[in-house]
């Protein structure tokens, strides 16, 4: 079977329509010089079979989720997806990325995107939520430039805020005209003190991770009084939303918007996307969110009826006036988030963060019993924690390998003075028997 | 409902001159267009503005529509109130529901409004 889509009659048909005698011709504008001299070394095509074949035999070289105890997070997490939520997204109603063109005919996307907004309001404390976002990192972007207004273009992000959060927001902020200053955290959390010495009457946000990129939970409530006392929001980013399953949300805790990453909730980690970006906010911000609000109301016959109540200015009108780009989103995504929270609910959300919480402090205490291994920082932390090794982290985690074992994140590629810590992360899924096996391996290193 | 001691654009603002400064909103005939207005976007003060080119933004349960200022100068004074309660510029367009106060540039662009009487021909013209 041939997939190429032109013949050679095809080509001659088109180039004949156009007046020209031949590909060469068409291509008569471009100077011999940079057009290629020879064929290009492309190896003759392969069968269907041929190529199932060899990449079949590539793919055997990944190693997958499936087949390791994962340790690492810092960002993407390795939770479990209960199997109906593939086959659901599956279902031709729903299997876009996209919110349809004509999006009051599609009354079932608009509901399930509804009920996304509602899920995320609860857990976050928020009055409203968009539609969802690319993922966390420029979700918390967008939340910056919500708070930034023309008399106030600082932004003051603690340093145990995800690292590439940060460098996402650093990209955005160099076009806008935003200012961003970082605030080193003390013992692994962001301190008032040194966010306090950066705020100017320019400030327009404190952005803070909860929990942080340590894993260890802010104080946000001392955070939230220091912004809202020098006339600045404060922004909370989650990147690991489980959480919220047993902390206080962060609406409760003072902060004005709430951006963050819902790959933990029914989305796999394959490679960092696709990803699902939330944000949230206080009623007041609702005409500076980019994005999209899906809204309830009633038909001419009073039934029941969603509609797309506010588009802030993305798309159809005065788009000159758009303060961001998001326009189309993560909605297939947002969906595998509704569906797996809507399985879980309130009470086994609470359960699922529980098991997390209480298995990565297990892991805490067997890894930090070891000689090998020392406990870094002191404070409250949720399914993540950082350890420092006596040998190289980077050499331990390729002997972890070798048993099957993918270790935590190695900190030194983004923090100075941090050479020999590694960020661990324990998920729900994590057994006691893997636990116990990666601290057998690392006593004996 | 139209009042004789304004000026008015042909955008549907409306100007009171006092000394050198332009008291700006929009008319009672725009504000019945528009229905119900639900958000308003104003300026700062100190920003500039310029003829011809929009200042705020009215949004309605119909429409969201940009408001030109039909002079140019610095802002003075914004109503703020407007914030809170957007409904005064359907309640009292032409009082309460005042947008910006505006510093004149050149108080010649003021040649170019129509009086009240120019502005009802227009108005039956536009239908």
């Amino acid at each position: 079977m041939n997939y190429l889509p032109n013949t050679d009659q095809d080509r001659s048909a088109m180039l004949r329509a156009i007046g020209v005698s031949s590909i060469e011709e068409l291509f008569g504008d471009i100077p011999k010089s940079i057009r290629p001299q020879k064929p290009m070394a492309i190896p003759r095509g392969l069968s269907e079979f041929e190529v199932k074949k060899l990449v079949s035999g590539l793919s055997k070289k990944n190693l997958n989720l499936e087949d390791l105890s994962c340790f690492l997070g810092a960002g993407a997490y390795d939770h479990y997806i209960p199997s109906f939520v593939d086959q659901l997204l599956l279902r031709s109603e729903f299997y876009t990325a996209y919110t349809p063109y004509q999006p009051e005919i599609s009354q079932g996307t608009l509901q399930a995107i509804f009920e996304y907004q509602t899920m995320i309001c609860e857990l976050t404390g928020m009055d409203i939520s968009n539609a969802s976002m690319y993922d966390g990192a420029t979700a918390m972007t967008e939340a910056a430039i919500m708070a930034c207004e023309r008399k106030k273009n600082e932004i003051i992000i603690s340093d145990a805020v995800h690292p590439e959060y940060r460098e996402v927001l650093q990209t955005y902020a160099k076009s806008l005209g935003i200012v961003v200053k970082v605030a080193g955290h003390v013992n692994g959390l962001a301190a008032v003190s040194s966010l306090a010495s950066l705020i100017t009457k320019q400030t327009a946000a404190i952005i803070v991770q909860y929990p942080n990129f340590f894993g260890n939970i802010e104080d946000l409530p001392g955070i939230a009084k220091l912004a809202h006392d020098s006339d600045a929001l404060l922004i909370t980013t989650v990147v690991e939303p489980v959480a919220l399953g047993i902390l206080e949300a962060p609406g409760k805790c003072g902060a004005d918007i709430v951006a963050g990453e819902g790959q933990s909730f029914g989305n796999g980690i394959s490679f960092g996307g696709p990803y699902l970006g939330f944000l949230a906010a206080k009623d007041r911000f609702v005409r500076k969110m980019p994005g999209r609000i899906v809204g309830e109301t009633v038909d001419n016959q009073g039934r029941k009826a969603y509609v797309l109540t506010l588009q802030a200015r993305e798309q159809h009108i005065r788009r000159e006036k758009a303060t961001s780009n998001i326009c189309s989103n993560q909605a297939l995504c947002a969906l595998a988030a509704t569906m797996t929270l809507s399985a879980l609910g309130k009470k086994g959300l609470r359960e699922m963060a529980e098991l997390n919480l209480q298995k990565a402090h297990y892991a805490y205490k067997k890894l930090t019993a070891l000689p090998q291994v020392e406990a870094v920082f002191e404070a409250p932390f949720f399914n993540e924690f950082v350890i420092r090794l006596k040998k190289d982290p980077e050499a331990v985690n390729k002997a972890l390998l070798e048993a099957n074992i993918l270790g935590g994140l190695p900190l030194k590629r983004f923090y100075q003075g941090m050479e020999n810590d590694v960020l661990v992360c324990v998920t729900e899924i994590r057994s006691k028997e893997e636990i116990d096996f990666l601290a057998e391996r690392l006593g004996g290193m | 409902m139209i009042k004789s001691e304004l000026k008015y654009s042909k955008d549907h603002e409306w100007v009171l001159v006092e000394g050198n400064k332009a008291k700006i909103g929009i008319s009672d005939h725009a504000q019945d267009a528009l229905g119900d207005v639900v958000f308003v976007e104003l300026p700062e003060e100190g920003d500039e503005v310029t003829a011809n080119e929009s200042f705020g933004t009215v949004e309605s349960v119909k429409a969201v529509s940009d408001v030109y200022s039909p002079v140019s100068g610095k802002v003075v004074e914004v109503n703020e109130a407007l914030l809170d309660s957007p409904e005064l510029i359907n309640s009292d367009p032409y009082g309460e529901g005042w947008m910006i106060v505006v510093e004149l540039d050149d108080a010649s662009q003021l040649d170019g409004l129509m009086s009240a009487e120019e502005y009802e021909a227009f108005l039956k013209e536009e239908e």
